[in-house]
C-alpha cells in the first residue's frame, strides 16, 4: 500500500523533521549480488532512491573479444550463474546465425530440455531467497531442495553444476547420459511436490500476501518505456515472451503457456514465476515425447577403449583400424564420443570439433581439432552482424556479435535482462515502506554477473 | 533469619538454573527442531572426546565464542550507554521470572516453602513492568551505536513494545475478571478446580479468546519472527548491529528468556501452571471417585515437573511459529495491534463483565 505519510509532509507538519539517508549495500543480507541502493527516508518510507551498480563488472564483453568464437562460452557461463545453461545457448545462438548453420534437430531439444530445467532452477532460487528474506526460512530450503534435485540432472548432463559450458558451437558438448529421461522424469515429479508445499506454505498464507500484494507496482507502460522483459513485464499484463514471439529452437513445436499477471505487483511477479515452472517443466516433458531417439546401439567395430589408451597408440602410429573403433572418454567428457557426437552434432568440420575417436587415432581427425583451437585457426565466421535473443529466466537475453571475418570477434554485446529493471528500480521504491524494498528487489531477480558484465 | 536467607537464594538459585538452561536449551532446540522442519541435520558437530550427543554441547560451543570474541564499539558510539544495554535489557528479562510460580508449598520438616522466588500480591503487574523495562535495553543499543540501522532497530522495537504491551495487559483482564486477583499463585490454585465435574479449571478453557490474543501479542513482546521487525536480518539487521561478542550474545539470550518468561505466564495463566489435572495435596482424586494417596514431597517433585514440562510445550510452540511464518511489515504489525488486536480485547473484557454480571445475579 502506498503510504500517504509522504503527501502530508509538506504540507502540515510544524515539528521540523530531518530526513534518513540509508546506503543499503553493497554488501548487505538483502543485496544478493552486490549492488548498493542509496535511499533516503522520510520515517521509515523511501522518498528518493538511487541504485549504483558495477561492483561485479569484469569487462565480459571486452573479454569476449580477446580470444576466438569458442572462448567466451566460459564467460557465458558467469552471466546469469543461477542459470548458466540459458547464457550458453543464447550466446551459440548468435554465433551460429553468424555462420549460417543449422543444428541438428536432437540437439535442438537437448538445448530446450536443459534451458527449461534451468528456468526452473532460477525461478526456484529467486522465489526461495525472497521469501526467506521476508523471514520464510524454512520455503527457502525446500525450494532450495528442489533445486537440488534439477542440479544433479544439470551435473549428470554437463558434469559441472555452475560452470557448465555446456554448448557448443553447432552442437553441444555431450549426449544425455543413459536413462536421463526417467531421472528427469522422477526429478520433475518430486519438484512438483516441493512446489505444492510451497504453494500451500506461501500463496494464501495472509502475511506473505499482504507483504507482496500491491507493493512494487509496475505499469506497463513504464515496463515498455524502461525495455523491461521476461516475469516482471508479464506481471504487468504484457503478453511478450521471446518464446513466442520469435520462437528459437523448438518452441514453435512445443505447447505452452505464457502466464501474465494483472497488477503488476510483487505478488503477481511471484504467481506468474510459480506458474512458469509449471509450463517449463511441461515442455521438458513434451521435448522428451518429441524428441528424435537417439540410435545409441549403432554398430560397433571392436572393443571399446579407453580415449587415453587410444591416445597412446595413436602416439605410435598404430593408428590402423582405431578409426572404427569406440572408446570411453573420460567422465568429464562421456557422451561427446563419436556415436553420439553425429548425433547431437552438425558435421561441419569448420565449426565442430570432432569426436574424440577422430583426434586420437587419425591425422585428419587431429588437425582438425588442431584448427578448430589454436589462436590464428578457429571458426571464422563472414562478415557480418547479428542480434538473436533468448528468453532467458529474467526475460530477454540477447547477444549482438559483429564477425569481421578473422577468428575473433569483433564485437559481443551481451543485452542482460535484468539491467533495464534495475534502472526502473526505484519507480517501485519510491513511496513505499523500507520493508518493501526487500520483496521489490528480490523479485527483480537481479543477478550481479548478468547486471553487470 | 539465616534459614530465610538460605531458602531464598535456593529458591532464586533454582528459578535462575531452570530459567538460563532453558535458554541454553532453547537455543539447541531451535537449531534441531528447525532443522526438522527443514530436512536438515543441524547442529551436530561440536564434541567433547569425540562424543557429540546431537549437537547438545553447540549452546557450550556458542557461549565460549561468544565469550572470546572481539568486543568492538564503533568510533561515534556513546560507549557508556553502548556498554550498558544489553545488561538493561537481560536484566529485566530475567528478574520478571521471578514471580512465576514453579509449584506448590514444600513443607520441609515443619516449615512451609513456597516455590516462588517473590510471592507478590501484585505478581502479574511485577512481570508485565519488568517486561516492559526491557524496552530500554533495546532502545538504548540502537541510539547509542551510531548507526542509522540500529537506530531503526531501536524505534520499531519501542513502538512495537509499546504496541503490544497495552494488547497484553488488556488480554489479561478478562482473566483477572474470572479469578478475581493478580496474584500469580492464586490463580494457579483457582485453576486446580474442575469444571463440570471433568475439566480442570484452566484458563484457556473461561478465556479462549483471551488466549489466542495473550499468545500473539506475547509473541510479538519476545520479539521472534513472525514478529522479528526490531531484528528484521535481511532488512535493517537490527538495534544489536554494532555488537559483537558476549554483548551481541547477551541480546540473543533475552529473546530466549523472554520467550521463557512468556512461555511460563501462558502456562501459568491460561494451563493452570503447576496444576496436573486430578491432582490434589494429598494425591490424586481420580473423576471416578478414587484417591491415590502420595507423600506431599512427591506431589511436590509432580507439580514442579509439570510446571515445566508445560514450560517446554510452550517454548517447542513458539520454535514452530516462528519457522513456519514469514515476518510482517511495520506498519502491518503496529496496525494488527491497535485496530485488530485492542478491540478485540476490549470486547473480550466487555463480553467477560456480561456473563459474569448474569452469573452472579
Amino acid at each position: 500500500m502506498r503510504n500517504e505519510l509522504m503527501d502530508n509532509v509538506e504540507t502540515s507538519t510544524p515539528v521540523s523533521t530531518n530526513r534518513m539517508r540509508l546506503s543499503i549495500g553493497p554488501s548487505h543480507p538483502a543485496t544478493h549480488g552486490t549492488v548498493k541502493i542509496d535511499v533516503e527516508l522520510d520515517g521509515e518510507t523511501m522518498v528518493d532512491a538511487q541504485v549504483e551498480i558495477g561492483y561485479l563488472h569484469r569487462a565480459f564483453e571486452k573479454s569476449c573479444e580477446q580470444g576466438n568464437y569458442m572462448h567466451p562460452i566460459p564467460y557465458t557461463d558467469r552471466l546469469n550463474y543461477v542459470s548458466p545453461l540459458i547464457c550458453n545457448f543464447g550466446y551459440a545462438q548468435a554465433v551460429e546465425k553468424l555462420l549460417a548453420i543449422e543444428i541438428t534437430e536432437r540437439c535442438k531439444y537437448i538445448r530446450v530440455i536443459m534451458s527449461e530445467l534451468s528456468r526452473v532452477t532460477d525461478h526456484l532460487t529467486c522465489i526461495g531467497a525472497s521469501a526467506m528474506e521476508l523471514g520464510a526460512f524454512t520455503v527457502f530450503l525446500y525450494l532450495m531442495k528442489a533445486r537440488e534435485y534439477i542440479y544433479e540432472l544439470i551435473e549428470d548432463v554437463t558434469g559441472a553444476r555452475l560452470t557448465v559450458s555446456y554448448v557448443r558451437i553447432g552442437g553441444v558438448k555431450a549426449d544425455f547420459p543413459w536413462e536421463f529421461e526417467k531421472k528427469t522424469r522422477l526429478a520433475l515429479r518430486k519438484t512438483r511436490e516441493v512446489l505444492d508445499e510451497v504453494d500451500r506454505l506461501l500463496t494464501k498464507n495472509r502475511i506473505f500476501y499482504d507483504r507482496m500484494r500491491g507493493v512494487g507496482v509496475c505499469t506497463p507502460e513504464i515496463a515498455i518505456q524502461y525495455g523491461i522483459t521476461g516475469p516482471f513485464l508479464r506481471s504487468c499484463g504484457v503478453n511478450y515472451d521471446v518464446r513466442k514471439v520469435t520462437p528459437y529452437l523448438v518452441y514453435d513445436c512445443l505447447d505452452f503457456e505464457v502466464p501474465l499477471g494483472i497488477q503488476g505487483d510483487n505478488y503477481d511477479r511471484y504467481l506468474c514465476r510459480l506458474r512458469e515452472m509449471e509450463q517449463s517443466m511441461r515442455i521438458v516433458e513434451q521435448a522428451f515425447d518429441r524428441m528424435p531417439k537417439g540410435e545409441i546401439n549403432v554398430d560397433f567395430e571392436g572393443r571399446p577403449m579407453s580415449a587415453a589408451e587410444m591416445r597412446d597408440l595413436s602416439k605410435f602410429g598404430a593408428t590402423e583400424g582405431l578409426l572404427r573403433r569406440s572408446v570411453n572418454a573420460e567422465p568429464t567428457l562421456a557422451g561427446s564420443e563419436r556415436v553420439f557426437s553425429g548425433l547431437v552434432n552438425i558435421p561441419e568440420r569448420k565449426v565442430m570439433l570432432p569426436p574424440k575417436e577422430e583426434t586420437y587415432s587419425n591425422i585428419e581427425g587431429l588437425m582438425n581439432h588442431f584448427k578448430m583451437v589454436m589462436t590464428g585457426h578457429g571458426l571464422r565466421p563472414p562478415k557480418g552482424e547479428t542480434y538473436t535473443a533468448v528468453e532467458g529466466a529474467n526475460g530477454e537475453l540477447g547477444f549482438f556479435v559483429v564477425s569481421d571475418g578473422t577468428d575473433r570477434p569483433y564485437r559481443v554485446r551481451c543485452r542482460p535482462p535484468c539491467f533495464p529493471t534495475m534502472a526502473a528500480l526505484p519507480h517501485f521504491l519510491i513511496g513505499y515502506s523500507m520493508a518493501d524494498l526487500i520483496p521489490t528487489f528480490g523479485s527483480v531477480n537481479m543477478i550481479g554477473g548478468e547486471l553487470d558484465r | 533469619m539465616m534459614e530465610g536467607l538460605a531458602v531464598a537464594a535456593g529458591k532464586v538459585a533454582f528459578s535462575l538454573f531452570v530459567l538460563l538452561n532453558f535458554v541454553m536449551l532453547l537455543t539447541w532446540a531451535e537449531r534441531k527442531q528447525s532443522a526438522l522442519m527443514q530436512d536438515r541435520i543441524g547442529a551436530n558437530r561440536a564434541s567433547i572426546f569425540g562424543f557429540t550427543w546431537l549437537g547438545l554441547f553447540h549452546p557450550l560451543a556458542d557461549a565460549l565464542k561468544m565469550v572470546s570474541k572481539e568486543d568492538f564499539v564503533p568510533a561515534g558510539a556513546n560507549r557508556g550507554l553502548h556498554a550498558v544495554a544489553p545488561f538493561v535489557a537481560l536484566f529485566f528479562a530475567l528478574i520478571s521470572f521471578a514471580a512465576i510460580p514453579f509449584g506448590d508449598q514444600l513443607w520441609i520438616g515443619r516449615h512451609p516453602v513456597n516455590l516462588q522466588v517473590i510471592d507478590l500480591n501484585i505478581g502479574l503487574l511485577y512481570v508485565f513492568a519488568a517486561m516492559s523495562m526491557g524496552v530500554y535495553g533495546f532502545v538504548l543499543a540502537g541510539w547509542a551505536s551510531n548507526n542509522n540501522f540500529s537506530l531503526l532497530g531501536g524505534l520499531r522495537a519501542a513502538s512495537q513494545m509499546i504496541s503490544y504491551e497495552i494488547t497484553i495487559g488488556a488480554a489479561v483482564i478478562g482473566l483477572v475478571m474470572v479469578f478475581g486477583t493478580i496474584n500469580l499463585q492464586t490463580i494457579v490454585h483457582r485453576q486446580g478446580e474442575l469444571l463440570l465435574g471433568f475439566l480442570p479449571a484452566w484458563g484457556v478453557f473461561y478465556q479462549p479468546l483471551g488466549f489466542l490474543l495473550f499468545v500473539t501479542a506475547a509473541m510479538a513482546e519476545t520479539k521472534r519472527a513472525p514478529f522479528d521487525l526490531p531484528e528484521g536480518e535481511s532488512e535493517i539487521i537490527g538495534y544489536f548491529l554494532e555488537y559483537s561478542g558476549i554483548k551481541f550474545g547477551m541480546f540473543l539470550m533475552t529473546d530466549f528468556v523472554e520467550t521463557v518468561v512468556v512461555a511460563g505466564l501462558v502456562a501459568t495463566l491460561f494451563f493452570g501452571g503447576w496444576q496436573f489435572p486430578y491432582l490434589y495435596r494429598d494425591g490424586f482424586h481420580l473423576p471416578g471417585g478414587g484417591i491415590l494417596v502420595l507423600s506431599q514431597q512427591v506431589v511436590c517433585v509432580i507439580q514442579v515437573l509439570t510446571f515445566l514440562s508445560k514450560l517446554a510445550f510452550f517454548c517447542w510452540l513458539s520454535l514452530l511459529v516462528r519457522w513456519t511464518f514469514p515476518r510482517f511489515r511495520y506498519d502491518q504489525l503496529i496496525r494488527l495491534g491497535w485496530q485488530m488486536m485492542l478491540p478485540l480485547s476490549i470486547l473480550n473484557v466487555v463480553v467477560t463483565g456480561g456473563v459474569l454480571l448474569l452469573l452472579h445475579r
